[in-house]
C-alpha cells in the first residue's frame, strides 16, 4: 500500500524528478581524533534535493559506520550540524548539494576553532562555559496585574537576537578565537557579544552589563570585521544591530565625557 | 570501580568522560576555501591606496583648488589668509609651505578611519586580520581594539560630529557656487552639480552612520514612548543598511569633486553653463 | 569496571521543554538536581515547535477561560482524555506562560502591550502565546537560560540506558557518555523522565533521531504502565518533497494565517470532509471561511483549522483517490491569498525553511504537503497532580506522559503540557526524594549487568548493521501501522516486530567507543522496538477509530471503547501485553461544560 508522502512508484518513473537528478560525487571528509587525523576521499551518491548532511548519513550508513556526525532536527532549526564544507563554516542540513558541481570535490571538516573529538564532531563546551559567565536577565517587577507590558516596536531588537540557534558558525568563524586560542579565555565570542546586547535592549531588564561587555567578556577585542554576520544562518545582522550598538552603549558608559558627566550628576541628585 | 566526586554547581558543558587532551582536528591548510577569496581584500586595497596617493598629492600641492565660484571639498573650509577664495572667514596666517588643507583635513580623515565600516575593510585588506572569513591570519598575537591606540576608534562618535559641521561647510560651498565669477546669484554650472552631488553624497555617508543611527535612538530601550526617536531612528537605520556603499560613493565623490576643480584650475578644462 | 558516580535527588532524563522546567522546579524546591540529555543543551526537539503554546490569558478574547481551552481539549481528544489532567493543563498553562516572561522570554505582543495570542485547529479563541513561528526556540532558550542561571548540573550528549530500582522504587540511572563511550551511574531516589516521543518508529516524521522511545522503554523496563499507546498524532502538513526533507514540518500558523488546502485539481477538499461532530462550528462555504479570519464572532472557522487527525486523514483520502499533488502530497496554498510582505512576516521561519531546504518561495507559489508522523498521544501512565508513574520514584512529563492529550493532541497544547506538568513533576519528584534521603543504594550487580548489556554488540561479531534493521522497523510500522489500520496489517507488523527483535539481540557494531553513532543507534533500537510493539498490539485491540487511531475495519467511533484506555506493560517473563481499564471519570461539575455550551 502507498502512503501519503510517499511517490507511487509510477510517479517516480515518469517524473522528471530523478530520472536526471542522481550522480557519483567525491566527498573528502576529515577523519580522527585529538591525537591525528586525515581526509579520506569517499565516493558516494547524491541524489537530486539532497544536502550534504544526506550525504554524510550516507556515508555512515553504508561506509563508515562509526563517522561521527553531530545533528539533530535536519531542517536548519537546531544549530547542531556545524561544520566546515569547502573550508566555509555552514550548517550541512542548509548546504544544497546543487550548489556544487557534479565534477566538484566536497571537503567537510569539524569547525576549526573547537578541539575536536572525533571526525567532524568538536567539543563546543567553550561557548557553554562563556554562556553560564552572562550575568542573568532580572526583571523589573511586574504590572500590578500580574502582566508584564512590552510594545512590539521595542522587543523588535532583542527578538532579533533570540533567532540565535546557537550552532556556533559564529564563533567558529571569529578570528580572534579561531586564530588566537589564547584569547578564549577574555573573548566570549559574537554570540555572546549579541546576547549581552539583547539584554541590555530589553525593555525589562534593569541590570547595567556594559562594563562588564567591555572588562569580562572582552567586547574590544572585535574589530568588526563582519564575518560572524557573513555565516549566520538565522540572517541575524550581529555586528550592525548587535555588536555595533553594543559598542556605542559602552562608548556612553566609559569613553563619553559628556555622559559620564551627566550620570556623574545625575548619581549625585539621586 | 571508580568514584568521581559530584560536579560542580551549574557544570553545564558537553561531557567529557575522560578522553584525550583537547586538541584541535590537524589540518594544516591556511584555508579550505576553494573561492577566490583573495579577490575582495586586494580590490579594497588597490582602490584604497589610489585614494591615499591622490589625496595626499592634493592635500600638499596647495595649489588649483579654487576656480571661482567653485572650492575643492580638500580646502574647504579653507582658513588661513593664504586661502584663494573667500568662501570662509580667514582665521590665522601659517607658515605658508604648509598647504591649509592640512589643518583641516584631519577631520574627515578621522571620520573615515574611525568609521565602523572603513575599519573592517582595512583590517581585512592591509592587516589582514583576517584576509577574509575563515582564512588565518598572518599575526602570532591580537588584542583588537582593547589597547591604545585602537582603543581610539571609541572616539569615532565626536568625528562624526566635527563631520557634521564640515558638511555644512561644503553644503555651504555648494549654495555659493550658485554664484557667477563675479559674485552674482542665479548662475549654475557642472560645477554646481558636482559639488551639490558631493554635499548629498557626504550626507548620507553621515547620516547613515553608525554612531548617528546610536545617538538618534538607538541608545533608547523604550522606542513606544519615544515616538519621534523611533522615527529617526528607523530612518537611519534604513541608511545605516547602505553604509558600505555610501562609504565608496562619497570617498570617489569628494575625489571626483576636487579633480574637476583642479581641472578648471588649470584650465584643461571649461565648466559647461546652464544658466 | 571503570565507573563515574554522581549523587542527586532529582535526576531529569531529557532536557527539552519539559526536562527544563522539571529542573527548574525540583531545583527551586531545594533538590540537588541533575539534567541528562542526548544532544547539546538547547538542541531538544522542543526547538522545532512553531506555532505557540496554547493559554486561556485572554489577552486577544476576553471571552476565554480555562474552562473554555479544557472542553477544546477535550473535544479535540475525542473524550478520551484524563479529565484531571486537561483540566490542570487549561488552568495553569496562563501562569507558566507569564513566568516565562520573568526569564527573559519575548513574545509578540499585542497593541496594548500584552503577549499576542494567535488562532490554531481546534481551538475555540486564539490563545496560542507565540513569537513569529518560532515558540519552541524561544521556550527552550528561555529554559535552558534559567537553568543555567540556576546553577542545574547539566550531563550534555549522555544517554541513559537503564533505570536502576529495588523493592521500594527508583534508585538512579545507569548511561554512557556519548563522547568517550565511558560509563556513568546517578544514585537518585527521583528519576523525571521527559524523554520526548518516538517518531523515530516511523519512516515519515517529523521527529529528530532522538525520538527512539527511550522514556517509554525504561519505563515499561521499570515495571510502569504505558497508556494509549494506539494514538500516534500525523501531523497533516509535513514537507513532501525534496526525499531528503520529507516529514519536516509546515506549521499550522501558515493555515491559521489564511493557508488553504487544494487537491490537483485546485479545489478546498476540506469542506467535503467536515465531521458531524464539528458540523456546528465549521463554515460551510469558502466565502464564510475566508470571512472568518477578519471577523470571527460572526463567522464559523475554516474547515482547515479542523483537529489535526481529520486534516490527515483528507488529506490521506484525497492522494489515495489519485488527487493529489506531482509529488504525493496536496497543495498548500498561502501565496495566493495573502501579499508577500504579510507572508515573510507572519511566517518567516517557513519562508526561510522551504527556501534553503526545498528552494520553494512560499511567497510565489503553493507548497506541497503531506502527513508526517509527529506526536504519540500515548505515554507513560502518570497521576495527573504530581506526574507520578505506578514505580514509586518515577516520574513522567511531556510527551513520555500518556493521558493529557486523548486521542488525539491540539496544536499549541503541547509546549503548555510541557510546562504545566514539567513543574508538577519536578515539585513532586523533589517532595519523594526528601522523604528517602540517604536510603538509596546502588546495587553492584546492576550496574555490572547494565554495562555488559551495553557493551554487547561490540563482542558480537558478523551481525547485521544497525541502520539496516532502524529502516525496516520504519517501513514495518510506516506500511503496517500508519494513518489507516487493518487487524491482518498489524498481525503482519508484529511478526516482523518479533522477527527484528531477534535481529537487534543479534546487532554488531564496528569501531570503539568514543562518539560511535553505529553503538549509539544499537542501544537505541530495543527502546523502538518495545514502543513499536506496543503500538501495535494497543492499535490492533482498539477495534474502533477514535483521534488518532483510524480502523479501517472498525470505521465508526464506539462509546464502549471511549469509556475504556488500554495499558501496555511487561509482564515477568519480560513480553508486552495489553489489557483494559476504564477511563477515569469526570465529576459533574465539569461534565457540565459540554452541556452548556455546543
Amino acid at each position: 500500500m502507498t502512503e501519503v508522502g510517499e511517490p507511487s512508484t509510477r510517479a517516480v518513473d515518469e517524473g522528471p524528478a530523478r530520472t536526471h537528478g542522481g550522480y557519483d560525487a567525491t566527498f573528502r571528509v576529515w577523519r580522527g581524533d585529538a591525537s591525528g587525523g586525515e581526509l579520506q576521499t569517499f565516493t558516494v551518491p547524491v541524489n537530486e534535493g539532497e544536502v550534504v548532511l544526506d550525504v554524510i548519513h550516507r556515508l555512515q550508513a553504508t561506509q563508515a559506520g562509526d563517522l561521527a556526525v553531530r545533528w539533530n532536527c535536519k531542517a536548519g532549526k537546531c544549530g547542531s550540524c556545524s561544520a566546515e564544507v569547502n573550508g566555509r563554516p555552514r550548517l550541512m542540513c542548509l548546504t544544497r548539494m546543487s550548489t556544487f558541481a557534479e565534477d566538484e570535490t566536497v571537503t567537510v571538516t569539524p569547525l576549526r576553532t573547537f578541539p575536536v573529538i572525533r571526525d567532524l564532531v568538536t567539543d563546543v563546551s567553550y561557548n557553554y562555559e562563556k554562556a553560564a559567565q552572562i550575568p542573568a536577565f532580572t526583571p523589573r517587577p511586574r504590572d500590578p496585574d500580574g502582566n508584564h507590558r512590552m510594545q512590539q516596536v521595542d522587543v523588535d531588537r532583542p527578538q532579533e537576537f533570540r533567532k540565535c540557534i546557537e550552532c556556533w558558525l559564529c564563533q567558529d568563524t571569529c578570528h580572534v578565537i579561531r586564530d588566537h586560542e589564547e584569547n578564549k579565555a577574555a573573548f566570549a565570542g559574537p554570540r555572546f557579544l549579541i546576547r549581552l546586547a539583547e539584554l541590555d535592549m530589553h525593555p525589562l531588564d534593569v541590570v547595567d552589563r556594559r562594563d562588564a561587555a567591555q572588562e569580562q567578556f572582552g567586547l574590544g577585542y572585535c574589530n568588526i570585521t563582519k564575518c560572524c554576520s557573513e555565516v549566520c544562518p538565522e540572517g541575524i545582522h550581529l555586528t550592525d544591530n548587535g555588536i555595533i550598538p553594543l559598542k556605542e552603549r559602552v562608548v556612553d558608559r566609559r569613553y563619553d565625557p559628556l555622559t559620564w558627566l551627566g550620570s556623574k550628576i545625575r548619581r549625585r541628585r539621586d | 570501580m571508580t568514584t568521581t566526586a559530584p560536579r560542580g554547581a551549574g557544570a553545564a558543558s558537553p561531557g567529557r568522560g575522560g578522553g584525550p587532551a583537547p586538541r584541535r582536528a590537524a589540518i594544516a591548510a591556511r584555508t579550505l576555501r576553494t573561492d577566490r577569496w583573495w579577490l575582495q581584500p586586494l580590490l579594497t586595497v588597490l582602490a584604497l591606496v589610489a585614494f591615499v596617493v591622490y589625496s595626499t598629492f592634493r592635500a600638499f600641492q596647495n595649489a588649483y583648488y579654487f576656480s571661482e565660484p567653485y572650492i575643492s571639498p580638500f580646502y574647504s573650509p579653507c582658513i588661513t589668509t593664504g586661502c584663494e577664495g573667500d568662501t570662509f572667514p580667514e582665521l590665522f596666517t601659517g607658515p605658508a609651505w604648509i598647504s591649509p588643507a592640512i589643518y583641516i583635513l584631519v577631520v574627515p580623515l578621522g571620520f573615515r578611519l574611525t568609521c565602523y565600516y572603513y575599519r573592517k575593510a582595512y583590517y581585512r585588506s592591509f592587516w589582514l586580520s583576517p584576509p577574509a572569513c575563515a582564512v588565518a591570519e598572518p599575526h602570532r598575537r591580537y588584542t583588537g581594539e582593547t589597547r591604545l591606540p585602537l582603543l581610539g576608534q571609541n572616539l569615532h562618535r565626536y568625528f562624526f560630529y566635527l563631520g557634521l559641521l564640515f558638511n555644512v561647510v561644503l553644503t555651504y560651498d555648494a549654495v555659493l557656487a550658485f554664484r557667477d565669477e563675479t559674485g552674482a546669484w542665479g548662475h549654475m554650472g557642472l560645477g554646481t552639480l558636482v559639488l551639490l552631488a558631493n554635499a548629498a553624497l557626504l550626507w548620507l555617508y553621515s547620516l547613515s552612520c553608525h554612531s548617528c543611527r546610536h545617538a538618534v535612538g538607538g541608545r533608547i530601550n523604550s522606542f513606544s514612548r519615544h515616538p519621534l526617536r523611533y522615527r529617526a531612528w528607523t530612518l537611519v537605520s534604513r541608511l545605516n543598511a547602505r553604509h558600505m556603499q555610501y562609504a565608496w560613493i562619497s570617498l570617489f565623490g569628494v575625489a571626483f569633486a576636487d579633480l574637476y576643480v583642479f581641472l578648471l584650475a588649470t584650465g584643461t578644462i571649461s565648466d559647461p553653463r546652464f544658466f | 569496571m571503570e565507573l563515574e558516580r554522581h549523587a542527586y535527588d532529582v535526576v531529569v532524563v531529557g532536557a527539552g521543554g519539559a526536562g527544563l522546567r522539571a529542573a527548574i522546579a525540583a531545583h527551586e524546591a531545594g533538590a540537588r538536581t541533575a539534567v541528562v540529555c542526548k544532544s547539546l543543551l538547547g538542541k531538544a526537539h522542543t526547538v522545532m515547535a512553531e506555532g505557540g503554546i496554547a493559554a486561556a490569558m485572554g489577552n486577544a478574547y476576553p471571552e476565554d477561560g480555562w474552562r473554555v481551552h479544557f472542553r477544546d481539549t477535550m473535544r479535540g481528544g475525542k473524550m478520551l482524555n484524563h479529565w484531571r489532567m486537561a483540566q490542570l493543563h487549561a488552568q495553569e498553562a496562563p501562569d507558566r506562560v507569564r513566568e516565562l516572561e520573568d526569564w527573559g522570554a519575548l513574545f509578540d505582543r499585542t497593541p496594548d502591550g500584552l503577549i499576542s495570542q494567535r488562532d490554531f485547529g481546534g481551538h475555540r479563541y486564539a490563545r496560542l502565546a507565540h513569537v513569529g513561528d518560532r515558540t519552541g526556540l524561544e521556550l527552550i532558550r528561555t529554559l535552558q537560560q534559567r537553568t543555567v542561571a540556576l546553577g542545574v548540573d547539566v550531563y550534555m550528549e549522555c544517554t541513559v540506558t537503564r533505570l536502576l530500582t529495588d523493592a521500594d522504587g527508583v534508585t538512579g540511572a545507569f548511561g554512557y557518555w556519548r563522547e568517550s563511550g565511558r560509563f556513568l551511574a546517578w544514585e537518585a531516589p527521583s528519576v523525571v523522565l521527559a524523554t520526548g516521543g518516538i517518531g523515530k518508529a516511523y519512516k515519515v516524521t517529523s521527529n529528530s533521531w532522538e525520538y527512539t522511545g527511550d522514556g517509554h522503554s525504561l519505563a515499561l523496563a521499570a515495571g510502569a504502565g504505558l497508556v494509549n499507546m494506539e494514538f500516534v498524532q500525523f501531523h497533516p502538513t509535513g514537507m513532501v518533497w525534496p526525499p531528503s526533507v520529507r516529514g519536516i514540518l509546515v506549521t499550522e500558523s501558515v493555515r491559521g494565517d489564511g493557508g488553504v488546502l487544494r487537491n490537483s485539481a485546485g479545489n478546498r477538499f476540506m469542506f467535503d470532509y467536515i465531521p458531524d461532530f464539528f458540523r456546528k462550528e465549521t463554515a460551510e462555504t469558502e466565502d464564510e471561511a475566508d470571512r472568518w479570519y477578519d471577523d470571527k464572532k460572526n463567522n464559523r472557522r475554516p474547515p482547515e483549522l479542523l483537529p489535526r487527525d481529520e486534516v490527515a486523514r483528507a488529506i490521506n483520502s484525497e492522494v489515495k483517490a489519485g488527487r493529489g499533488s506531482p509529488h504525493g502530497g496536496v497543495f498548500l496554498d498561502i501565496a495566493s491569498r495573502r501579499p508577500a510582505e504579510y507572508v515573510r512576516r507572519r511566517l518567516p521561519s517557513m519562508y526561510h525553511q522551504f527556501k534553503e531546504l526545498a528552494d520553494v518561495d512560499i511567497t510565489a507559489e503553493p507548497m506541497e504537503v503531506g502527513p508526517t508522523c509527529h506526536y504519540v498521544m500515548g505515554g507513560v501512565e502518570v497521576d495527573p497532580d504530581t506526574a507520578a508513574a505506578s514505580v514509586p520514584g518515577l516520574f513522567a512529563a511531556g510527551e513520555v506522559a500518556g493521558g493529557m492529550h486523548g486521542s488525539n493532541r491540539l496544536g499549541g497544547n503541547s509546549l503548555s503540557d510541557l510546562l504545566v506538568f514539567g513543574r508538577r513533576a519536578g515539585v513532586a519528584a523533589a517532595e519523594h526524594a526528601s522523604k528517602r534521603a540517604g536510603v538509596v543504594a546502588l546495587r553492584e550487580e546492576a550496574l555490572v549487568e547494565a554495562a555488559r548489556a551495553a557493551l554487547a554488540p561490540f563482542e558480537r561479531e558478523g551481525g547485521e548493521n544497525p541502520y539496516a534493521v532502524q529502516s525496516e522497523l520504519q517501513q514495518t510500522m510506516h506500511d503496517l501501522v500508519g494513518i489507516i489500520r487493518t487487524a491482518p496489517e498489524m498481525e503482519r507488523a508484529l511478526e516482523r516486530i518479533a522477527v527484528l527483535r531477534e535481529r537487534v539481540a543479534a546487532l554488531s557494531v564496528e569501531g570503539h567507543r568514543q562518539y560511535n553513532p553505529g553503538w549509539h543507534l544499537a542501544l537505541d533500537l530495543p527502546h523502538l522496538l518495545a514502543v513499536s510493539e506496543c503500538i501495535a498490539r494497543a492499535a490492533l485491540a482498539r477495534e474502533e477509530s477514535r483521534g488518532g487511531h483510524t480502523r479501517d475495519d472498525f470505521p465508526a467511533t464506539d462509546p464502549e471503547w471511549g469509556r475504556t484506555n488500554l495499558v501496555c506493560t511487561r509482564t515477568p517473563d519480560g513480553e508486552l501485553t495489553v489489557t483494559r481499564q476504564p477511563l477515569p471519570e469526570m465529576p459533574p461539575e465539569l461534565a457540565e461544560v459540554f452541556e452548556e455550551q455546543t
